[in-house]
C-alpha cells in the first residue's frame, strides 16, 4: 500500500486540528483499527471477488480546494423533481452549504455538521449511533473512513413530521487536478411518526481517477417511514465503496433501491439491522454494466427481533467485459421467531468477457421462520429476440427493449415520478448506447 | 414476388430441406401441406431468417432482391411477414409500443415520416375491427397469458398492421377451436388483395374451408412432391397422406 505514510500525516495533522471530542475518540479507533487491517484484500471471503487495495496505487489524495466547484457545475447534474428538493451539495467529502439549498422549514428538517450537533442538544444521539456501522463493517475501508469524520451532517427528521420535500445529496469528487480521495461521513436520525425521502448520486468532475468512499448511518425510530434510493452513474474513472447502515430501532418501514449503472470498481455495503419487533424493509437493486465496469452489492439484513418482514430482489446485467458481484446475508438470531425473509438475485449474461458472481447466505438461529433465496444466472431469451426483430425492430432496439422490460420491475419501485422518469431516461440512454 | 430455387436447409447438421423449388406472384395463396416433420417450419423459419437453420444450397428471391442476404428485421421491413405457430410471451414489453415501434421502423426503412400518436390510433382502431381483437389485449405485455385464440389473433393483428407484401402464416390454425378459426381465417381474408401474397402452412385442410387457395403443395421428406389447385387438398382429407407419401417413397426408392 503506497499511500500509508500520506494518512498517517494527515490523520495527525487532523487530529491536532481541534480539541478532543467524541469524533476524536471514534477517528483514533478508525485509524489503530486501519493500520491493523490495512486495505482489504481478496483474501477476505467478504472481498473475494472485489479488489479494492490495487486501486490504491493510484495514490488518491484529499482534495481541500472545495471554491473550484461552481452552483453551474451542480445544474449539469441535478436530479429530476429538484425544484421540490432540498439540496446537499458534497464536495470531495465534505459538506458545503454555500453550494446546498434547504427548501424545508427549521422545524422540519434539522441539519447541522457532525462537530455542531456534538456541541447541542443531540449529543447523545450522536455519541450513541454515530459508528455504530463498525460492529459490522470492520475492515480497513470502513475504518478509513471513520479516520477522517470532518465535513459530515447530522440530518434530523423531528418526531411526526413527513417531510413531503425530498433530501436530495449530491457527493461531487473534484478529480481535474489530481487523483480524489474523498470520505463523506453522515448520520440520520428519523424520529417517530416521521417520513423521509432520501437519494444520493455521484459525480467526478475532470478525467483524473476518484475514489469515494462513504458511510452513511441512518436511525429510524417507532412508525418512521424511509425511502431511500441511490443512484451511480458516474465515469470509468470513478470508483467508490458506499456503505449505507440502516438501524430500525422502532418498528418501521424501508424501503430502497440501489441503481449502478456507470462507473469504475462499486462496492455497495447496504446493511439493514431489523432491531424492534414487526419491522419490514424493501430492498432492491438493479446494475446495469458494460465495458469494465465492476459493481458489487453486498446485503445483510440482521434480524434480531420477532416478527419482521423483509425482502430482496437484485437484478443485474453484465455487458462487454464488466463483472457484478451480489452477496446477500440474512440473518435470523435467536430471538427473531416468525421472522418472514426472502431474497433473490436475478442476472443476465451478455457477452462471453462478462462474469456474474452471486452469493445468498442464509444464518438461522430461530426455529420458526420463513426464509427463501435464489439466484439465477441466465441470457436474453432468443425466441424473443427473434420475435421482435421478425416484426422489423433491428437487433440493437430489440435488446434493448428486453433490457428495460427486465429493469422494469425494478425501475417501478422508485416511487417518485419525476426521479423515476429521470432514472428510466438514463436506463434508456444507457442501454441504448454501446 | 417470391422464387425459392432448389433450397437445402440444415439444422445442427441435419439436412430437413433437401431441394426445395416455390414461385409465388402477387395476389396469390399458396398452400404448403405435409404430415408432421416434413420441413413444412422449417421453410418457414428459414424464410424469415431464423439463424438456428443453415441454408447449405439454393436461393430465395424477394421482390428482386437477394432474400437470404437479408437481416431477419430488414426482410421484416422488405414486407415479409411470419405468423408464428407459437408466439413468443415477452412480459414487460406492452403491445402496443411494441406494434407502433415496428410500424415506425418499417416506415423509417422506407423513407417515411413515423406515425404520431394520434394517426398510429387511428390506424390501430380500424384494424382492431378487421381483425375482431379487443383493446385490452394490446395493452397488455406481448402475448402475456393470452389464450390460443388469442395470440393468433394478435399475429394476423399485427399482419394487418404491418401491411405485409407476403405474409407466411405459420400452422395458424393450430390450437384453434372453430369459432376462433372462424374469426382468425376471417381476418385474414379481409387482408388478402391483389398486392399481396399469401404462404398458409397447414397440416389440415379445414383452414382451406375457410381460405380458399390458389395452389396447394405436398411438402415431404424436405421436398414439394406434388403441386395442384385446392382440389388437392380436398383429396388429402379424403385419402391421407399416405396416397401421396407412398407414391413419393416408392419414386424414391427406385
Amino acid at each position: 500500500m503506497t499511500n500509508v505514510n500520506y494518512f498517517k500525516d494527515q490523520f495527525e495533522q487532523l487530529q491536532d486540528s481541534g480539541p478532543a471530542t467524541a469524533i476524536t475518540e471514534l477517528r483514533t479507533d478508525g485509524f489503530d483499527t486501519f493500520n491493523k487491517s490495512g486495505l482489504p484484500t481478496y483474501k477476505l471471503e467478504e472481498w473475494k471477488y472485489t479488489n479494492i487495495s490495487s486501486l490504491f496505487d493510484k495514490e488518491y489524495q484529499f482534495a481541500n480546494d472545495a471554491q473550484a466547484v461552481q452552483l453551474s457545475d451542480i445544474d449539469a447534474i441535478r436530479l429530476a423533481g429538484y425544484e421540490q428538493a432540498n439540496e446537499l451539495i458534497f464536495v470531495n467529502g465534505r459538506f458545503i452549504p454555500a453550494l446546498s439549498t434547504i427548501r424545508s422549514a427549521a422545524s422540519q428538517l434539522i441539519i447541522l455538521t457532525l462537530e455542531e450537533a456534538l456541541k447541542g442538544e443531540y449529543q447523545e444521539l450522536v455519541k450513541t449511533h454515530l459508528g455504530q456501522s463498525s460492529i459490522y463493517l470492520k475492515d480497513g475501508i470502513h475504518a478509513l473512513n471513520t479516520s477522517f469524520i470532518q465535513d459530515g451532517l447530522f440530518i434530523l427528521i423531528p418526531k411526526g413530521q413527513q417531510l413531503t420535500q425530498p433530501v436530495y445529496i449530491y457527493h461531487i469528487a473534484d478529480a481535474r487536478q489530481q487523483n480524489t480521495l474523498s470520505q463523506p461521513r453522515s448520520l440520520i436520525f428519523v424520529e417517530e411518526n416521521a417520513k423521509l425521502q432520501l437519494t444520493e448520486t455521484y459525480t467526478t468532475l475532470g478525467t483524473a481517477e476518484s475514489f469515494t468512499n462513504e458511510v452513511l448511518e441512518v436511525v429510524v425510530k417507532e412508525n418512521a417511514f424511509v425511502e431511500y434510493y441511490k443512484i451511480q452513474h458516474d465515469g470509468l474513472n470513478a470508483s467508490q465503496v458506499g456503505s449505507t447502515h440502516i438501524h430500525q430501532i422502532g418498528r418501521s418501514y424501508v424501503h430502497t433501491v440501489v441503481v449502478s449503472l456507470n462507473g469504475g470498481v462499486i462496492r455497495n455495503n447496504l446493511n439493514l439491522i431489523l432491531d424492534a419487533a414487526g419491522n419490514e424493509t424493501h430492498l432492491y437493486g438493479l446494475y446495469l454494466l458494460k465495458g469494465k465496469s465492476h459493481v458489487d452489492n453486498h446485503t445483510l439484513v440482521d434480524n434480531k427481533q420477532p416478527n419482521c418482514f423483509s425482502n430482496q430482489l437484485y437484478k443485474g446485467i453484465a455487458g462487454d467485459a464488466s463483472t457484478g458481484v451480489f452477496s446477500g446475508r440474512i440473518i435470523v438470531q435467536p430471538d427473531a421467531q416468525k421472522t418472514n425473509a426472502y431474497q433473490s438475485n436475478k442476472n443476465i449474461i451478455l457477452s462471453d468477457q462478462a462474469t456474474i458472481n452471486t452469493k445468498p447466505q442464509l444464518e438461522i438461529f430461530a426455529d420458526d421462520v420463513k426464509c427463501s433465496h435464489g439466484c439465477t444466472v441466465g441470457q436474453l431469451d432468443e425466441e424473443a429476440m427473434f420475435y421482435l426483430r421478425a416484426r422489423g425492430i433491428p437487433k440493437e432496439a430489440a435488446e434493448v427493449l428486453l433490457l428495460e422490460a427486465y429493469a422494469a420491475d425494478i425501475l417501478v419501485q422508485i416511487k417518485p415520478e419525476p426521479l423515476r422518469n429521470h432514472i428510466a431516461e438514463l436506463i434508456y440512454e444507457h442501454l441504448s448506447i454501446s | 414476388m417470391l422464387s425459392i430455387k432448389n433450397i437445402h436447409a440444415n439444422i445442427e447438421g441435419k439436412e430437413i430441406l433437401k431441394g426445395i423449388n416455390l414461385e409465388i406472384k402477387a395476389g396469390e395463396v399458396h398452400a404448403i401441406m405435409g404430415p408432421n416433420g416434413s420441413g413444412k417450419s422449417t421453410l418457414a423459419s428459414v424464410l424469415a431468417g431464423r439463424e438456428e437453420y443453415e441454408v447449405t444450397e439454393g436461393e430465395v428471391t424477394f421482390l428482386e432482391k437477394d432474400l437470404l442476404e437479408l437481416s431477419t428485421e430488414d426482410r421484416a421491413r422488405e414486407g415479409l411477414f411470419l405468423a408464428f405457430q407459437y408466439p413468443v410471451e415477452i412480459p414487460g414489453v406492452s403491445t402496443t409500443n411494441f406494434i407502433k415501434a415496428a410500424v415506425n421502423e418499417k416506415r423509417k426503412y422506407q423513407g417515411e415520416e413515423p406515425l404520431d400518436a394520434v394517426a398510429f390510433l387511428k390506424i390501430m382502431k380500424q384494424k382492431m375491427a378487421l381483425v375482431e381483437i379487443d383493446q385490452s389485449l394490446l395493452s397488455r405485455s406481448i402475448n402475456e397469458g393470452f389464450s390460443g385464440g388469442e395470440k393468433k389473433r394478435n399475429e394476423v393483428f399485427q399482419m394487418a398492421m404491418l401491411e405485409p407484401k407476403l405474409a407466411i402464416l405459420d400452422e395458424t390454425d393450430s390450437g384453434l377451436d372453430i369459432d376462433a378459426l372462424r374469426i382468425v381465417a376471417n381476418g385474414i381474408n379481409k387482408l388478402r388483395n391483389e398486392n399481396r401474397a399469401i404462404l398458409l402452412i397447414t397440416h389440415y385442410q379445414r383452414l382451406l374451408d375457410y381460405i380458399q387457395p390458389d395452389y396447394v403443395h405436398v411438402l415431404y421428406n424436405g421436398k414439394i412432391v406434388k403441386s395442384g389447385t385446392k382440389e388437392l387438398a380436398l383429396e388429402l382429407e379424403d385419402k391421407g397422406y399416405d396416397f401421396i407419401t407412398d407414391e413419393a417413397d416408392l419414386a424414391a426408392s427406385l
